[in-house]
């Protein structure tokens, strides 16, 4: 067994383990932290399996900004988990159950399968060499060429998802005091402060 | 010597312990999203081991969109999940039918 084979298996174990921890932890910030866990075992599959570029986007997309999310929402909102998680215990039959069931359709068909004749045939972009053009530069030629479309869609995609988020969240409340910026920009110096001569012994009245 | 079967077999327990976090969190959203991720997660892994076997570059190039909408849902849902919250006070997914739909 070779080092490859060995990083292979230790990373594979990690993944799972950290993926199901992230379902039955009893606290959800611990949840979020196996959740990273298993983002940073999955970008060193990518990498073990020579997509490179993918495995820092992995880490900068979902451990960066992401997971990061979550953490936030988790921590931002005032919510008992204890009162949620109580009933997880009754859900736990049915989980496995249906857990279970699809794992045998999953193995059934992983039995069954097999590759196509012409598979190798169909391909679209060949990976090039790796001598020639490394991950990334070879990703960014057919991004830019033959999937651009797809690619500015993304990118819309991302913007309309920000403009929902913005959108969604915002909001105006009425129970404190707000700075008027116009109001104070037409503030004129003049008019603000007065001087009076006040006589010894007396009020302003 | 570690085969495409092996990093398929990952691919279907982790989407497989994505379903198992659905059913076993029935009331807490947050934990609903984040089972989300990880079966994209393991579509991703699917597609970037046929990429990897078959060398062909459009499996990452597919990945890739894929990691952007799953970005873009977690935000929405999050999003959505703390407009939630301040109208209702609590984030259990069983009381989402005051719409009556």
């Amino acid at each position: 067994m070779g080092i490859a084979d060995i990083t292979f298996y230790t990373l594979a174990v990690t993944l799972l383990g950290a993926g199901f921890l992230v379902t039955i932890a009893r606290n959800p910030v611990h949840s979020v932290l196996w959740l990273i866990l298993t983002f940073l075992s999955a970008a060193g599959l990518f990498v073990l399996l020579g997509a490179e570029f993918l495995a820092m986007l992995l880490i900068i997309v979902y451990v960066g900004a992401v997971a990061v999310l979550f953490l936030f929402v988790v921590m931002m909102l005032d919510v008992d988990f204890a009162a949620l998680k109580g009933e997880m215990a009754r859900h736990f039959p049915i989980a496995s159950l249906v857990g279970i069931v699809l794992l045998m359709q999953m193995a059934l068909l992983f039995g069954s399968w097999q590759e196509a004749e012409g598979a190798l045939s169909l391909r679209q972009a060949p990976t090039p060499d790796l001598a020639e053009m490394h991950n990334t530069k070879a990703l960014g030629m057919i991004i830019y060429d033959q999937y651009f479309l797809l690619f500015q869609t993304a990118g819309l995609i991302l913007l309309v998802a920000m403009i929902g988020a913005l959108v969604l969240t915002l909001r105006h409340r009425k129970d404190i005091k707000r700075q008027n910026v116009v109001a104070q920009m037409h503030r004129d110096p003049a008019k603000a402060m007065e001087l009076k001569d006040v006589k010894p012994g007396q009020g302003l009245g | 010597m570690v085969g495409l079967e092996h990093y398929l077999t990952v691919a279907a327990a982790l989407f497989v312990i994505g379903i198992f976090g659905i059913f076993l969190n029935r009331k807490n959203i947050i934990v609903i999203l984040m089972s989300i991720e990880l079966m994209l997660l393991s579509v991703n892994i699917n597609l970037v081991a046929f990429s990897s076997f078959l060398n062909d570059l459009v499996g990452q190039v597919f990945t890739m969109f894929v990691l952007t909408v799953a970005a873009a849902e977690a935000a929405i849902g999050l999003a959505i999940l703390v407009c939630f919250f301040r109208n209702r006070g609590t984030i259990d997914v069983e009381d989402v039918n005051v719409m009556k739909g």
